[in-house]
């Protein structure tokens, strides 16, 4: 039997109410799990508590009530064990990429000689493709190029658990496929379980193993969980050559137009929290739906 | 000819100044004093060997010029207590004012820091940082006469007192104010605080730290003279005092210059360490 190597319990937030309110929390009763090397999205709308989710998981934030059991080991507070690669990249601009990365390394590995430190980070910033741009300030660097030397960073410290909170959401479109790519890459190469927080459909489908979805706030919770059938060694290219791709697709975004409003309203008799629904919608028998020629125009013209 | 802007206001400053000193010349200049003074007048004059010529209290720009020329030619020669050379009574208003500025840098940007960093210490410590900002450093002095006894003592630390709170106040802002994600940063790779405050807090206040200290040396620049003034013996506030009841306004007019130029000087500096510890965000 596979055992979890991350838990999810019974995890709820309550924000302290406002004056004359009463306290409503964010999320309540939140179950999942996250096997080794697996790569994990989550979407909802805005005030689900996705990234107090996250921040829970990287230890900078704390439940109301609930546990994170990573590794068999309770998460309490940050740790070396979590890169966390943030929203607004959070380089410290006074500082060069090299140096940037050096800060992450220094801390993981105080004993380590300048010379391997060195090293080290080069052969991070060589696999996100910042070679030759080491010695620049963050200033210098285009949007596209922050974040990845913000995932740089994140990955040099080998991390047992990786969390992305939305990280390509400032970038635009052609950037993020780029990225997006290398990050698929980069994960396959050295098995990397991740965490990652995405308002882009898209990007859930191409990237991730499971996508959770979150109905809207207050009182969020785990609607299903969307198990992503296709095969793994996709590509931006060829993924939406897939009849799967379009099933998943629609799923996802007829949950994030309705259906994540009706649920938050009325729930399933038979729901049950630790038990969250799985469903495989790429699966969903092999006969072409009878929307399907619409939606491939749809992205035909997307495309152009 | 199109000429590029850094010239044309080099231009126009050489011309401020020409405007400025042949107004201050013709203001100067030796009055007739034939047409409006009565006959007694001229006689008296005459009786006093001088023709009838009012002359000015207020040197001449010439004057004045000659004067520079003489001080800055010898500015260390050291004649007794009430004739040293410019340089030496700079020397001394610098050194107080380096003292104090470093003692209150001691002190103000340490508790800065802690003040930036505990909402509980900003909390307590805010009345009294409120009520001891606004008043006059000069205002201290009698008590620190009677409590150190030594009149150059307290100088300086009326120089640290007025010193201390645009640094300790800029120190407290520019710490609170670092951004949350280089905190979380910090947090998630289990930085030490001590590894911490001087890697992330230090470089990310230290623009804002360092305005507090160039308002600071402002100040302290400003504060000197009055001080010296009031303890007198020795700096650039004393020598001016002192030119004064000599009815000196030529060596006045001097010390006014280089105080001048040596607080223009000073606040460069700061402006090149600032620049040193900048970063585009």
């Amino acid at each position: 039997m596979q055992t979890d190597f991350l838990k999810v319990e019974a995890l709820s937030r309550i924000y302290p109410a406002s004056r004359g309110k009463t306290a409503v929390p964010v999320f309540e009763n939140v179950h999942f799990s996250i096997a080794k090397g697996e790569f994990v999205c989550i979407i909802g709308h805005s005030g689900c508590g996705k990234s107090t989710i996250l921040n829970v998981l990287a230890g900078l934030d704390e439940p109301s009530s609930g546990v994170v059991i990573m590794d068999g080991r309770e998460v309490s507070g940050p740790s070396l064990d979590r890169g966390v690669v943030f929203q607004g990249h959070a380089l410290m601009p006074w500082l060069t990429v090299m140096q940037n990365i050096e800060f992450a390394v220094k801390s993981r590995w105080p004993d380590w000689s300048k010379d391997k430190t060195v090293q080290h980070c080069q052969q991070f910033i060589d696999l996100v493709g910042l070679t030759g741009s080491e010695h620049k300030k963050p200033s210098e660097l285009s949007g596209g190029m922050k974040q990845r030397v913000g995932i740089a960073r994140a990955f040099s410290i080998q991390p047992k658990m990786l969390l992305l909170d939305e990280p390509f959401g400032a970038l635009d479109a052609l950037t993020r496929g780029v990225i997006q790519d290398e990050l698929l890459k980069i994960c396959a190469a050295t098995q990397q379980t991740v965490f990652m927080i995405t308002h882009d459909v898209d990007e859930a489908i191409l990237l991730s193993d499971k996508i959770i979805l979150m109905t809207n706030g207050p009182r969020a919770r785990i609607a299903e969980i969307v198990i992503n059938t296709l095969p793994r060694n996709r590509t931006r290219n060829d993924i939406h050559k897939d009849p799967q791709y379009y099933r998943i697709r629609n799923h996802l975004v007829d949950f994030l137009v309705s259906r994540s409003r009706e649920l938050a309203v009325a729930q399933d008799a038979s729901y049950d929290p630790r038990h969250p629904p799985e469903v495989r919608p790429g699966e969903a028998g092999d006969e072409v739906p009878s929307d399907m020629p619409r939606i491939q125009k749809q992205a035909a013209i997307h495309l152009v | 000819m199109k000429t590029s802007l850094t010239f044309r206001a080099y231009l126009l400053s050489a011309l401020i100044l020409g405007v400025l000193l042949m107004g201050w010349y013709l203001a100067t200049l030796p009055q007739k004093a034939a047409v409006a003074v009565p006959q007694a007048d001229a006689e008296y004059a005459a009786l006093m060997g001088g023709s009838a010529v009012k002359k000015s209290g207020m040197p001449t720009p010439l004057e004045v010029g000659h004067t520079l020329q003489e001080k800055l030619a010898d500015p260390f020669y050291d004649h007794g207590p009430n004739d040293k050379g410019i340089g030496i009574q700079l020397g001394y208003s610098l050194a107080r004012v380096l003292a104090g500025f470093a003692l209150a840098a001691l002190v103000a940007i340490p508790l800065g820091f802690l003040v930036g960093m505990s909402p509980i210490m900003h909390r307590a410590l805010d009345p009294y940082i409120q009520l001891l900002k606004p008043i006059s450093p000069l205002a201290w002095m009698p008590l620190a006469l009677y409590t150190i006894k030594d009149s150059s003592a307290s100088a300086i630390f009326v120089i640290f007192i007025c010193s201390l709170w645009p640094m300790l106040i800029n120190t407290a802002y520019g710490v609170a104010a670092v951004k949350r994600d280089w905190l979380n940063v910090a947090k998630t790779l289990e930085v030490s605080p001590l590894r911490k405050a001087f890697l992330v807090i230090l470089p990310a206040a230290a623009p804002t730290i360092l305005t507090g200290m160039r308002i600071s040396m402002g100040i302290a620049w400003l504060v000197i003279v009055a001080a010296e003034m009031l303890v007198g013996g020795t700096g650039i506030g004393y020598f001016v005092w002192n030119e004064w009841n000599n009815l000196s306004l030529t060596n006045v007019i001097f010390a006014v210059l280089m105080i001048g130029i040596v607080g223009m000087m000073l606040d460069m500096v700061f402006g090149w360490l600032s620049r040193l510890v900048a970063y585009n965000d």
